[in-house]
């Protein structure tokens, strides 16, 4: 079967009905979508198929109708994306699980949304679980982020 | 088992063995540990401390308590980074080795019934004896909000003693005298432009003595402590590049999960792993003292397997249903079950003619800790070695259950301590790792990483016990709180944690009382009694531990008369109060919030108070109805931590903290049904706060409290009694009982 992420094609041997999230975690190393729930609730496996956000822990690999890109693959250390600019300006992370989530979530709805309201960010948002109650950083870097978006 | 071991477990958090551990600890308190780090060094590695190692790259501070979201990997890293003038951006951190060197002192003064506000010299005593039993037991433990007040001196003198020797050897390279060189972001510098990299000179400094007695920098030339720091994690955090325990890999690794009785306590009596064992990409089906493991190719084979395993599972020995655990609990307050009553100030049963007499009866349910990232851990087992990759706040303890499970020596065990996605307490159990390495030991030299599902963390949480209160209070004709008589009855969760160690601590359990005994108020007749309850479950620590319960059964009753007083619950609370950081945190949040402000009409604000963990901490929160249900305004919290270290983390916890106890106050319980497993067995069953619920949140940290203090916790028990008081404020519903939402809507 084949798949690409993150830009790079990978021909993978797996069951079809294996979820999207354990072809990159187990088979291609791809770690940084999380496993949280398995259920779809908690959104810490969230990537991006074009894109859309969707939580890879209850997609199956075989119904991946397009590129994915992980947190991996939306920015770098050496170069942040500008929703990463903004979580690290704002300093966001406590345990950091969920984040990636998180910031693929923002991501995703920041192209969509250029200039949302606060009850934008709380309803787009409002899917991604933080253990550590990070969520008024979130909101504050979702802002700056929409931001630094538009400047981009 | 060593006597070692035995020693460190009979200890573990109870205040009886601190009297004994004063007197056979003295000659070994006096004598430094070994440095950990002098066996492992690599080639052009060279350490000096147990803090600090150095290799041509630059310099790796260890930071020994495990980071799981406090941002204490950081500011632990600045204490040495200040006092040894690195690049703290440059600086590399780890969790190092597990090592009685790194023995925490302050986390079993905890245990002892000594208020923080107690400054009188037994007090001070008891507390100074925390400090020998925790280094002569070599206590390597994260926990108690203790991790900064342990470190603040040890690790800036190893700072200031690692930036002397530097000092050292760079005079005697360069012949002159050592008080014309200083030090400059990870170099010595001295005249005509004399500039040696740290690294340059590790290999000489090595060889010097460390000086024990050493001046460290006054505050006012602090460059980073007191400064806001950007974590060194933050970035890894949010790239996808942070290593937690779940993303490690190995080359010819096994995925594994577990499936263990999810009845309480209770193993399997047998079961058929004939599905499972013929599934594809299975490797092996490992039997476990609780149910089984599954060995296979990848998580998702695992987790499916273990769903084929047909178990006929033991009966569970706790009772099967809340109702059957709450009756227990409420037949325990009695004099034989009285554990403790450390405060019993006047006469509370014989009460001035005409007062009104208040009764009121409070619980709190059962909580999962539920951290984000599922329980796991990593284990290699060949060559007569065992390696070990785990989130773990108790590092020496899983090595001595490793040495256990394989029959291995100290040194062929190596745990590698990794980032872990948050523990809130949950990281205290090492029944994961246990698990981990008994697969290990049925996997033929392969390494294994197991990984619970979420399903099975919450069946096997170790969660916070349910607790009941019983208040009663006086007010007296002129109007004045005459007594407040408060009666709390839980299971011990130090006897419930010790008791998985095969062991018991006597004397009482200072958690059954804490944040209720030792609150500052002048009250003239004021008791406040413990009773133990028996072990009706499994159950830890839990972020703030027995503050979590008390703090709400002890503000919203305080409340409550204030109330029946006909008084400003902020302002009474204030006259109330005759410790000066508490009052001045109730007086911020005043301030913060514009106490006595008009709302809106179905508006009211309330606000909460509770020291725990040595911290005053005071919290306002704001509610409106709505026509969808109670909408949470706004929230404010100040809290005095004696010493702000850096205050954009300090704000992250403390609205964390307040976050974390608003969630589950509002969303969040555990219940028993049937057969002794929990009945909530993924989030959408305990969403604990939403995204969309969070209030609007501001913080203030104060330092006029005396000692420096750490704020994981206090943040999380003022938080249900501020929201219980306003909904009451804002709708006449006296809350007692959380979750909050059995009661109210939220929208």
């Amino acid at each position: 079967m084949k798949i690409v992420v993150n830009g790079i094609d990978h021909e993978v041997d797996v069951d079809p009905e294996m979820p999207l999230l354990w072809v990159l975690r187990d088979v291609l190393g791809i770690t940084g979508p999380k496993f949280g729930c398995g259920i779809a609730y908690c959104g810490a496996c969230t990537v991006h198929i074009y894109a859309q956000p969707v939580r890879s822990c209850s997609l199956q690999v075989q119904d991946v109708d397009g590129p994915v890109t992980t947190i991996e693959g939306l920015g770098s250390p050496d170069g942040l994306h500008p929703v990463q600019e903004a979580w690290q300006e704002h300093q966001v992370a406590q345990c950091g699980y969920c984040q990636a989530g998180q910031i693929m979530t923002a991501a995703a709805f920041l192209a969509e949304v250029p200039d949302p309201t606060d009850e934008d960010v709380d309803a787009a948002m409002g899917n991604n679980l933080c253990r550590c109650g990070t969520y008024p950083r979130i909101r504050d870097a979702v802002k700056t982020a929409a931001q630094k978006m538009k400047e981009a | 088992m060593s006597i070692g071991t035995i020693a460190r477990r009979t200890f573990l958090i109870g205040s009886a063995a601190t009297a004994g551990g004063v007197a056979f600890g003295v000659w070994r308190y006096r004598t430094p540990y070994d440095n950990p780090l002098e066996d492992q060094l690599a080639e052009g590695e060279v350490t000096l401390t147990p803090y600090i190692k150095i290799d041509t790259d630059g310099v790796t501070v260890i930071t020994p308590r495990i980071e799981l979201g406090q941002g204490t990997m950081t500011t632990l890293a600045a204490l040495v980074a200040e006092e040894m003038d690195l690049d703290l951006a440059q600086v590399r951190a780890d969790h190092g080795p597990p090592s009685a060197a790194y023995y925490n002192g302050v986390v079993s003064a905890e245990g002892m019934p000594v208020a923080a506000t107690d400054t009188g010299f037994m007090a001070r005593t008891a507390r100074g004896a925390g400090d020998v039993v925790g280094k002569f037991m070599g206590l390597h433990i994260t926990g108690g909000s203790t991790s900064i007040p342990d470190a603040f001196d040890k690790m800036r003198q190893a700072g200031a003693a690692a930036r002397l020797v530097m000092i050292r050897a760079a005079a005697e390279r360069e012949g002159v005298i050592a008080g014309s060189l200083w030090t400059e972001l990870g170099h010595v510098v001295g005249p005509n432009d004399l500039t040696i990299a740290y690294e340059d000179l590790a290999a000489d400094a090595a060889l010097l003595d460390i000086p024990r007695d050493v001046e460290l920098k006054s505050r006012s030339n602090w460059r980073y402590l007191g400064q806001s720091q950007p974590r060194l994690d933050m970035v890894p955090k949010i790239t996808g590049t942070a290593p937690f325990g779940i993303d490690i890999r190995l080359p010819d690794m096994l995925y594994a999960t577990v499936r263990s009785n999810p009845a309480q306590g209770a193993g399997a009596l047998n079961y058929d792993a004939t599905d499972a064992q013929e599934m594809k990409g299975v490797v092996k089906i490992v039997p476990l003292k609780t149910g089984a493991g599954v060995l296979a190719d990848t998580t998702w084979t695992a987790f499916r397997a273990a769903d084929l395993i047909e178990f006929d599972w033991a009966p569970s020995p706790y009772p099967e249903t809340s109702e059957d655990m709450a009756a227990a609990l409420a037949d325990s307050f009695t004099d034989e079950a009285r554990d403790s009553r450390f405060r019993d100030d006047g006469d509370v049963e014989n009460g001035s003619a005409e007062a009104t007499e208040i009764e009121a009866e409070y619980k709190v349910p059962f909580l999962a800790h539920a951290p984000l990232e599922p329980m796991n851990a990593t284990a290699w087992l060949r060559d007569g070695k065992l390696d070990i990759w785990a989130g773990t706040q108790v590092p020496t303890y899983v090595v001595d259950v490793a040495k256990d499970l394989t029959g291995l020596p100290d040194d062929a065990i190596t745990l590698h301590t990794t980032l872990a996605g948050g523990s809130f307490g949950r990281r205290l159990e090492f029944d994961f790792i246990a698990q981990t390495i008994e697969l290990a030991l049925e996997a033929d030299g392969r390494p294994v990483k197991m990984t619970w599902t979420r399903e099975e963390d919450f069946a096997h949480d170790y969660p916070r016990p349910m607790g009941m209160a019983r208040m009663k209070g006086r007010i007296a004709a002129d109007g004045q709180i005459e007594s407040l008589d408060g009666a709390f009855a839980y299971p011990s969760v130090v006897a419930s944690q010790v008791s998985r160690l095969g062991l018991t601590v006597p004397g009482p359990d200072v958690a059954i009382v804490a944040g209720g005994w030792d609150q500052p108020f002048s009250i003239p007749n004021y008791r406040m009694t413990g009773h133990r309850a028996p072990e009706v479950a499994p159950v830890s620590s839990w972020r703030s531990v027995g503050a979590s319960g008390n703090g709400f059964f002890h503000d919203c009753f305080l409340d409550e008369l204030i109330h029946a007083a006909g008084l400003d619950p902020m302002e009474e609370r204030i006259r109330l109060c005759w410790h000066d950081p508490s009052r001045k945190v109730l007086e911020a949040v005043a301030e913060m919030s514009n106490w006595g402000s008009p709302l809106p009409e179905g508006s009211g604000r309330g606000v909460g108070f509770c020291l725990s963990f040595g911290v005053p901490c005071a919290e306002v929160v704001e509610v409106t109805q709505t026509e969808r249900g109670l909408k949470l305004d706004r929230a404010f919290a100040a809290a005095d931590v004696g010493t702000a270290l850096d205050p954009r983390n300090l704000d992250a916890q403390l609205s964390g903290g307040m976050i974390f106890g608003l969630g589950h106050a509002m969303n969040c319980q555990l219940t028993y049904t049937a057969g002794g497993a929990p009945d909530q067995i993924n989030f959408p069953d305990y969403p604990a706060m939403r995204f969309d619920q969070c209030p609007k949140v501001e913080t203030r940290i104060l330092e006029n409290g005396d000692t420096i203090k750490g704020i994981g916790e206090p943040g999380v028990p003022p938080a249900a009694p501020a929201l219980a008081n306003a909904i009451f404020a804002a709708t006449g519903q006296r809350l007692r009982e959380m979750p909050f939402d059995k009661f109210v809507d939220f929208a």
